[in-house]
């Protein structure tokens, strides 16, 4: 044994050794390709990003060059730290910080040390770059926007970060991603194909000659334009009538599913997000968490729908058959569902049925139909989730699949969500304790887009397509079975006529009388809905918000249109009219009611979002 | 001497001038820039080596010609005079990189350390072959473990880890001469815990100890072992196991801890101790079967491996020969070892096979820890490949140790 150890040690070594260095050179080819990587320099060729046009043709997004000193830590000899600092307008410190940085993230990978200088920055530096070795300049393409609005819709562009480096290994430091928006949600479409051209190289960044005589560059490509279904014209002016308000407007062509516009307020120029300031503005526009203005309110605000709800109980009542539409219930300022236990109503002509009830907003009418419709089976929670299941056919409770990269899924509650609520089986509960549904003021939230989308289903009479923002890639109509396959409702067609007229009605004697838009028949529902928020642990209630949700014209209808309007009291009051300026607006072109569109713009809610800021008591409802 | 040539083993030699030539074109291919290709350009890293072959060749010849039996006479003083000038390194060495291991004289520096090692061979050669030794004895054991140990603790003082390393072969030919099996045992478990441990933790480790013991245990039950020892021998085990950690942390330097770090792959920081390894890596990686060609590595002459020419010498075989030739490197190290080994074992001289033993085992460690590193196998420890890697202290170490054998050898009928 003791003369062998020698030879077995020796063998099992050179085995190994033999073994692995098989491994390393001939199984594995990983290293060959980060050897080409390290001793042939890429030099990268960024395509042009793609342009985003309106559905009408106008262009929203083009492009402006930008240059970005880069550095390859590796490669960078002693220098003038103070001219270079001075050059790059840093601090000699900043500059250290930089480098630094660039090393942590790779010696021998280019970083960015400035990013996007202007182009007169550009041309003084060019001509000193060639005493800094190991730096060098790339060019790449930045946003250049032509409009002042739909910052919100477009999303910006930013330079990746180490998360999105290494969720995606197409990227590398320096390189500009879309965040948000349709910047974000089609990237890959609009980034284009990023060229690459491969020089020979030492060390001391000498001896450039294209590798292997430029066989393995590539050209770049310019990314696909993307033509949305945006209406510029619509947007614009729903962003303007939304000025000193804070909410939501979504309008939805009912027989595509296309997203005319996507209004949310407050909001911010996207020229803020361009280039060098933009992570200046970016840091104001994130801190302010009061207005909030990154938040995107028609897709990720949720709040209780209000009367605009009544339509859907409606539908589901009939589609149920509990009630026709000959059936009047009276109210007396309210309906008493149980002992003590009462809802109450606005004046309005009594009794009513289903046309008039939804004209007039009645109340007591939804409530007793509701509880039929839920009394209808032998539990409650039967009842409850049949309901559920016809409220979800419009696309409440869910993200809907839409094209942008942001939303909630709102709450559509089921018989288990009430059974956790009331502790059932131990505490049993009834129909009554679920009324507020009726009346959209219960226990379901929505988005504004959730609720456009139910409007436009109803205008089908019982079917949509989902929502969407992209109409066509380099001019080609998208093809995409998702929006291109009818989702329909539980509801018979038949049923939606009377709710049709009603909705009608409510603009021809109901809530919304005086905002009939001359030679178009608009039909439409208004809402009203309490809202509580809480600060410093307390809970207080505040002004209503204005709810408003309408569609024209009646026949063949061409926009469907949520819009939200926080604390803006009654549904008609601003909602309304904005809704009825934005359909004038569509469908003629021009607005030629001027007193209506004066009053919207000349009034602000900035006094009433103070208000529960302001540390003293206040006054709600005024 | 003439006499010497016509007995000496010429196949070794054959293989060490194998080793130097070939070492040499890869030296010359790390440091060759294009602009001046001139092979006998002195101030030039490659023309350096050259001098140093030349040296070496004369060094060689003076060994062979210096009579067999004084090396036995003379190790004693051979081995204090090492040790003092390990000692002198505090007071006229100078400091390079953190390790006071040279001696400087003028633009010449000269390392200490890797001569010393042919001084402890020869001293423990001498004394294992003196009559009344005996390794099973604990006096013995001491006393050779004690020759080993001066010199060892004098390079940990540098601080230079990695040639204190090296030191562990002599428990080669200490195990040849009668060490108990135990002591190899031991040192294998040590250090397999050790790695294990790292790789896997604790909690994975100590319960696959356990059923191992529970193992052999119950396969041994017929001999009725003794439980007392193995719970004994499972419980050291796991404790070592538990504190790896602490030694880690508490033991090792930063930088030394960073070596295991990046070996286990716990560590992905390539500017820091993991860049080494991975341009080596990819060096190699990269030569594929037949390699790029000489001169022709894109990482050899774009000169991304660090420390290339000296301890990451293999990795420019790897791209330059690709596979074929870096197992042609591992093959004629083995066979070089292999038959110093069985040089050593056809000694008649306790003297001369203990000498052999030392020789391969140092020459082996050099060349396992080398490569292993290089190949991602081992921590980076900073010791050289035998004959190839640049170094004049190196080199002439190497050709000092081996040469003394093989004249050993030569003489080795006429002796006793």
């Amino acid at each position: 044994m003791r003369k062998f150890l020698p030879i077995i040690l020796v063998s099992f070594s050179a085995i190994i050794f033999m073994a692995r260095l098989f491994y390393l050179q001939i199984i594995d080819d990983s290293y060959d390709e980060v050897s080409t990587n390290i001793a042939v320099r890429k030099v990268y060729d960024y395509p042009q990003r793609g342009y985003i046009y309106d559905r009408n043709g106008e262009l929203l997004v083009g492009n402006q060059p930008a240059y970005d000193v880069m550095a390859i830590p590796l490669e960078v000899k002693t220098f003038d730290t103070l001219e270079l600092a001075s050059l790059l307008k840093l601090s000699p410190n900043q500059l250290k910080k930089q480098l630094d940085k660039a090393w942590r993230y790779s010696p021998r990978l280019a970083s960015v040390i400035t990013p996007q200088l202007t182009k007169k920055e550009y041309a003084y530096l060019q001509e000193r770059m060639h005493k800094y070795q190991g730096f060098y300049i790339q060019k790449r393409s930045l946003r250049d926007y032509n409009v002042k609005h739909s910052a919100n819709i477009l999303g910006y562009i930013a330079e990746v970060n180490n998360r999105d480096i290494k969720q995606n290994p197409y990227y590398q430091s320096g390189d500009l991603i879309g965040k948000q928006g349709v910047e974000e949600q089609y990237e890959k479409e609009l980034r284009g194909v990023r060229g690459v051209k491969y020089f020979l190289r030492n060390i001391h960044n000498k001896n450039i000659k294209p590798f292997k005589d430029g066989d393995f560059d590539t050209i770049s490509q310019k990314g696909n334009d993307l033509t949305l279904t945006i209406d510029a014209q619509l947007q614009k002016y729903g962003e303007l009538l939304m000025k000193n308000k804070r909410g939501g407007i979504v309008a939805i062509e009912p027989s595509t599913g296309e997203i005319l516009s996507l209004v949310t307020a407050p909001t911010y120029d996207p020229d803020k997000l361009v280039g060098r300031k933009r992570s200046k503005n970016f840091t104001e526009l994130y801190y302010d968490s009061i207005s909030k203005p990154l938040y995107n309110r028609p897709l990720q605000a949720i709040y209780a729908p209000g009367s605009p709800f009544k339509a859907l109980t409606g539908l589901v009542a009939l589609q149920e058959g509990v009630v026709d539409l000959e059936e009047s219930f009276s109210c007396n300022g309210g309906y008493t569902y149980a002992r003590g236990a009462r809802m109450g109503c606005h004046h309005h002509p009594s009794p009513t049925e289903m046309v008039t009830g939804i004209a007039h907003s009645c109340n007591s009418y939804f409530a007793q139909i509701y509880r039929r419709t839920i009394e209808k089976y032998e539990t409650p929670q039967k009842g409850i989730d049949v309901w559920r299941k016809h409220m979800a056919s419009f696309g409440l409770g869910d993200y809907l699949g839409y094209d942008l990269p942001v939303g909630r899924a709102g709450l559509l509650p089921d018989a288990e969500y009430y059974n956790r609520a009331y502790q059932y089986p131990t505490y049993n509960w009834y129909a009554s304790a679920t009324l507020s549904n009726a009346i959209g003021q219960g226990e379901v939230l929505t988005t504004p887009i959730q609720l456009a989308n139910a409007i436009a289903a109803i205008a089908n009479k019982g079917w949509f397509y989902k929502p969407h923002i992209l109409k066509s890639i380099n001019e080609e109509s998208i093809e995409m079975d998702k929006y291109t396959t009818k989702q329909h409702t539980t509801i018979d067609k038949k049923h939606f006529d009377p709710i049709i007229q009603g909705m009608h009605d409510v603009f021809n004697y109901g809530t919304a009388r005086f905002l009939q838009v001359p030679g178009i028949e608009v039909c439409g529902k208004t809402g009203t809905s309490e809202n509580y928020i809480k600060i410093d642990g307390e809970r207080m209630q505040l002004t209503d918000h204005s709810i408003f949700v309408a569609f024209a014209p009646k026949d063949n209808p061409k926009i469907a249109i949520a819009v939200f309007v926080e604390n803006g009291y009654w549904g008609s009051r601003y909602a309304g009219r904005i809704s009825s300026l934005m359909i004038e607006k569509y469908l003629k072109g021009n607005i030629e009611r001027k007193d209506l569109e004066s009053w919207i713009l000349s009034h602000s809610l900035e006094d009433e979002y103070a208000k529960p800021y302001s540390g003293e008591p206040f006054e709600i409802n005024q | 001497m003439p006499k010497t040539l016509l007995q000496i083993d010429w196949l070794s030699i054959l293989i060490v001038v194998l080793l130097i030539v070939f070492g040499w074109s890869n030296i010359y291919s790390t440091t060759v820039t294009a602009s001046d290709a001139e092979v006998f350009d002195f101030s030039k890293i490659y023309g350096k080596q050259l001098i140093w072959i030349g040296l070496g060749i004369f060094i060689t010849i003076l060994i062979l010609s210096i009579e067999a039996k004084f090396f036995e006479k003379f190790s004693t003083v051979i081995y204090i005079f090492a040790v003092l000038s390990l000692a002198g390194l505090f007071l006229f060495g100078k400091t390079i990189a953190g390790q006071t291991a040279w001696y400087s004289f003028g633009s010449f520096s000269i390392q200490p350390a890797e001569f010393v090692k042919t001084a402890v061979a020869l001293v423990l050669a001498k004394y294992l072959s003196e009559i009344n030794v005996d390794l099973k004895k604990f006096k013995s054991q001491i006393k050779a473990a004690g020759i080993i140990a001066i010199p060892f603790l004098l390079i940990m003082l540098q601080p230079d880890a990695g040639s204190a390393l090296i030191y562990l072969a002599f428990i080669i030919p200490l195990y040849r001469e009668g060490l108990p099996h135990w002591y190899i045992v031991f040192g294998f478990l040590v250090a397999i815990i050790f790695i294990l441990t790292l790789k896997f933790g604790f909690a994975i480790i100590a319960p696959i100890i356990f059923s191992i013991a529970v193992l052999i245990f119950l396969i041994n039950r017929k001999n009725k072992p003794k439980v007392f020892i193995y719970l004994l021998v499972t419980f050291l085990c796991i404790s070592f196991s538990y504190s790896v950690n602490f030694i880690l942390n508490d033991v090792l330097l930063p930088h030394q801890k960073d070596r295991f770090d990046v070996l286990i792959g716990e560590s992905n920081d390539i500017k820091g101790s993991a860049f080494n390894l991975y341009q080596s890596e990819v060096a190699i990686g990269s030569g594929g079967l037949w390699g790029k060609g000489w001169l022709k590595g894109t990482q050899t002459q774009g000169r991304f491996v660090p420390e290339q020419h000296t301890d990451y010498i293999f990795s420019t075989v790897g791209e330059e020969w690709g596979f074929l030739g870096t197992s042609f490197v591992v093959i004629l190290f083995a066979s070089l070892i292999l038959r110093l080994f069985y040089l050593a074992e056809r000694q008649k001289s306790q003297f001369n096979r203990v000498y052999g033993y030392c020789v391969f085992s140092v020459i082996f460690l050099h060349f396992f820890v080398n490569i292993a590193m290089v190949i991602g196998l081992f921590p980076t420890v900073g010791i050289p490949l035998p004959f190839f890697s640049y170094g004049g202290s190196g080199l002439w170490g190497f050709i000092i140790l081996i040469f003394i054998f093989l004249k050993l050898d030569a003489k080795r009928k006429s002796l006793n």
